[in-house]
C-alpha cells in the first residue's frame, strides 16, 4: 500500500506548518531585528528533540522515564570535557557522546528494564539523580558551577559559531529525528515495542523477547536525547549540572504529555507551547496590571504547576493528541456508517 | 581515623535515616495502600517545616519560641494541608495511571516551591535549637548534640508507634486489608475514602515531624522537599514499595551509608590509590554510594529487600 499525503490531516499540515514556521524565524529574527528569537527557538528545538526522544519509549513503549535528564547531561559534558583538553572536533564530541550514551543507557537499561509501574518511575529518577552528583562532584570539570565551553564544536567543513548555522543544524536533527521516528514506529520494531505497551504478557507469549525491545527501544530513546544535550551544550557554551535537575527529567514528561503522549509530532508541539509560556511568564513586563505582574514575574513558577496540573486533569490528550484524535475518529465513523 | 569519629559518624547516619524513616513511612503507606504516587510529599515536609518555624520564630498567642506549640503548628499545619490538597486534587488521581500522578505531583511541587518562596521569601529561614536540647550528651566519652538525639529517639518511637498502629490496632487491620484488596474492603462496608483520606493525613503528618525535626538542623528554604524526596524514594524502592518494615531498615542503611560513605569513603581512597585520583574520585563515589546500592539490590530482588505479599 502506498502512503499517500492527505493535506487536510493535522498529521500533515501540524508538523507541515511547525516545521516551515521554525525554517524561516531566524529570517524573520533578522528582518524585525531580534536575534534573540534565533537563540530562543534554539533552546525549543533542543528540548522538543529531547522530548521527541522520551516519547519514544513513553508514548509508544508505555515506560515513564523520569531520568532522560541524565542523557542530555551525557551529551552536554562529552563537548564540554573534550574542550576543556583542547578537541574541539564536532565528531569526535558526537562520536564520544554516543558512546558513552549508548555504554550507560545499556547498563542502565539493564538494570532499569527488570523492574515496572511504579518502580520503574522512581528508579530512572535515582539513576538520574545519581549522574547529577557524579558531575557536581567533578570538581576539575567545574564540578557545582558547571564547565564553561570556548568555542563551538567544529565539524571541519563547517563549524557552529554562528547562531544561524547552529539553529539549522538543530532543526535538522529535529526534522531528522521526526521523520526516522515516523519510520520506525510503522516497523516491526516499532510494532513490537507498541505491543509491549498494550500488553506485554501477551508479546512474551506470541515468542517476543520483549525485554530486548524494550532494551533497544530504551538506548535509542536516551541518544536522542544525549544529541539534544550535545546540541545544548554547544548553543550556550556551557555544560552545567542544571541539565540534569530532576525537575528537567519532569519538563520533558510534560512537554510530550501536553504536546500529545504517543503521537508523532506532538512532543515538538508540547516543547514549543511550555517553553513559549514560560518564556512569556519569566518576562512578562509590568503593563496594565503591574501589582500582578510583577508577582506573576516573580513566581511564574507557581503559573507553570497550576498549569501542568490543570492539564493533567483536564486536557490529557494534549494539543496535538486531541486534533489527531478527533481525526482518526472521523475515519472510524467513515468506515462504520 | 578514629573509634570516636566512627561512632558519632554512625550517630549522624541513624538521625538522617530516622529522618528518611518519617518521610519513607507515609509515602511508601500511601503507595502501597493507594497505588498512588505522590511526588509532593516533600513539600508536604517543607510546608510542616516553614510552619513549625513561623510558629518557633513569631509570638502565637503571646508565646514564642515554644518548641512544643512548634510542633503543633508544624505537624497539625501539614497534616491539614495534607488533608485539603488530597481533597480538592489528589483523589481525582487514584484512579488514573502512574504517569498522571507523577504528573499533578510534580505541578503541585512547582506550586508549594513558590507558595513558600512567596510568603517567607527566597532566603533560608532559620529555627534555633530548643535551648533544653542545646546541650550535649555524653555518651561512653563523647559528646553528641542532645538535640539529634532527641531525634533519633522521636523516629524510633513513630517506628515502634507505626508498628503497633498496623498489627495491633483495627485500624492498622483496615490499612493492611486495603493494601491487598481495597475493593474487598469497600464492599464488606468500610469506607474506604475516608480511611484513605485518613491515611494520607497520617502520612503528611509524619512529613510534618520530619519537617519539625530537620527544621532547626538544616536551613527551612523553598525546594528543600525535592533532594530528600528523591533519596526518599531511593529508600521505598530499596525497602520494597508499600512495606514499612522495609522503608524502616531501608532507612537506616541508607542514612547510615551514605554519612559514613561520604566521610570515610575519600579517606579510604587516599590509603589505596594515588591522592589526586582520590581526591577527585572519593566524593563522586561516596554521593553515588546509595544509588549503587539501590541498583545492587534491585537487580538481585526488583521488588526491594522486603517485598510486600499480597493475596
Amino acid at each position: 500500500m502506498k502512503p499517500t499525503v492527505n493535506f487536510t490531516s493535522p498529521r500533515f499540515y501540524v508538523p507541515a506548518l511547525f516545521l516551515g514556521a521554525l525554517a524561516l524565524l531566524p529570517v524573520y529574527a533578522m528582518l524585525a531585528h531580534q536575534p534573540f528569537y534565533v537563540t530562543l527557538f534554539s533552546r525549543i528545538m533542543i528540548f522538543a528533540l529531547a522530548a521527541l526522544g522520551l516519547n519514544f519509549i513513553l508514548g509508544y513503549g508505555g515506560l515513564v522515564s523520569f531520568g532522560h535528564a541524565l542523557y542530555l547531561g551525557v551529551g552536554a559534558y562529552a563537548v564540554g570535557i573534550l574542550s576543556f583538553h583542547g578537541i574541539t572536533n564536532g565528531w569526535l564530541h558526537l562520536v564520544a557522546a554516543l558512546v558513552v550514551g549508548i555504554l550507560l543507557a545499556a547498563l542502565i537499561g539493564v538494570v532499569v528494564l527488570r523492574t515496572s509501574g511504579m518502580t520503574f518511575i522512581m528508579i530512572t529518577l535515582a539513576f538520574a539523580q545519581m549522574g547529577y552528583f557524579f558531575v557536581v562532584s567533578l570538581k576539575s570539570y567545574g564540578g557545582d558551577d558547571g564547565l564553561t565551553i570556548d568555542n563551538r564544536s567544529t565539524f571541519g567543513l563547517f563549524d557552529l559559531a554562528s547562531n544561524t548555522v547552529l539553529y539549522y543544524v538543530i532543526l535538522a536533527f529535529l526534522a531528522a529525528v521526526f521523520f526516522l521516528f515516523g519510520s520506525l514506529v510503522e516497523s516491526r520494531f516499532g510494532m513490537v515495542l507498541r505491543g509491549v505497551k498494550s500488553n506485554e504478557r501477551r508479546m512474551l507469549a506470541l515468542g517476543f523477547p520483549t525485554f530486548r525491545y524494550k532494551l533497544v527501544g530504551y538506548i535509542i530513546s536516551a541518544q536522542v536525547c544525549v544529541i539534544a544535550g550535545f546540541l545544548l551544550a554547544n548553543l550556550t557554551k556551557f555544560a552545567s549540572p542544571s541539565y540534569m535537575v530532576w525537575q528537567v527529567s519532569g519538563d520533558l514528561i510534560v512537554m510530550a504529555v501536553l504536546g500529545g503522549m504517543g503521537t508523532l509530532f506532538g512532543p515538538v508541539v508540547g516543547a514549543v507551547v511550555y517553553l513559549v509560556v514560560e518564556e512569556f511568564l519569566s518576562s512578562l513586563t509590568p503593563g496594565w496590571f503591574p501589582k500582578v505582574e510583577e508577582v506573576l514575574n516573580k513566581h511564574w513558577l507557581a503559573l507553570m504547576g497550576i498549569f501542568v496540573i490543570a492539564m493533567v486533569l483536564g486536557f490529557r490528550k494534549g494539543f496535538y493528541g486531541y486534533l489527531v484524535e478527533r481525526e482518526l475518529k472521523k475515519e472510524a465513523g467513515r468506515a462504520q456508517p | 581515623m578514629s573509634i570516636e569519629l566512627l561512632i558519632v559518624q554512625l550517630l549522624n547516619g541513624l538521625q538522617y535515616g530516622v529522618l528518611l524513616f518519617l518521610l519513607a513511612a507515609g509515602l511508601t503507606l500511601v503507595f502501597g495502600i493507594m497505588n498512588f504516587v505522590n511526588l509532593a510529599h516533600g513539600s508536604l515536609y517543607m510546608m510542616g517545616a516553614y510552619f513549625a518555624a513561623w510558629a518557633y520564630n513569631n509570638p502565637i498567642f503571646g508565646i514564642q519560641g515554644s518548641f512544643i506549640l512548634a510542633a503543633i503548628v508544624g505537624i497539625g499545619g501539614s497534616i491539614i494541608l495534607g488533608i485539603v490538597v488530597e481533597r480538592l486534587v489528589l483523589f481525582t488521581l487514584y484512579e488514573r495511571d502512574h504517569l498522571d500522578q507523577v504528573l499533578a505531583t510534580f505541578g503541585l511541587i512547582l506550586v508549594f516551591n513558590e507558595v513558600a518562596r512567596f510568603i517567607w521569601g527566597p532566603s533560608s529561614y532559620y529555627m534555633e535549637v530548643p535551648e533544653k536540647l542545646s546541650g550535649s550528651i555524653n555518651l561512653l566519652g563523647i559528646d553528641y548534640p542532645a538535640y539529634r538525639f532527641m531525634i533519633i529517639g522521636v523516629g524510633l518511637l513513630v517506628a515502634l508507634g507505626m508498628f503497633l498502629l498496623i498489627q495491633k490496632t483495627r485500624i492498622g487491620m483496615l490499612i493492611r486489608a486495603g493494601a491487598s484488596n481495597a475493593t474487598m474492603v469497600g464492599a464488606l462496608g468500610i469506607n474506604i475514602k475516608l480511611l484513605n483520606t485518613l491515611l494520607f493525613g497520617l502520612g503528611t503528618g509524619l512529613a510534618g515531624v520530619a519537617g519539625l525535626m530537620a527544621g532547626p538542623i538544616l536551613s527551612v528554604q523553598p525546594g528543600m522537599g525535592e533532594p530528600i524526596l528523591i533519596v526518599t524514594l531511593v529508600v521505598i524502592v530499596t525497602g520494597g514499595i508499600g512495606s514499612i518494615r522495609g522503608a524502616f531498615f531501608a532507612a537506616l542503611i541508607v542514612g547510615v551509608i551514605d554519612t559514613i560513605g561520604r566521610v570515610f569513603l575519600p579517606i579510604l581512597l587516599t590509603t589505596m590509590v594515588e591522592k589526586s585520583l582520590a581526591q577527585a574520585a572519593g566524593p563522586a563515589t561516596a554521593s553515588m554510594l546509595i544509588y549503587l546500592l539501590m541498583a545492587v539490590v534491585l537487580a538481585f530482588k526488583p521488588q526491594g529487600l522486603f517485598p510486600v505479599k499480597h493475596g
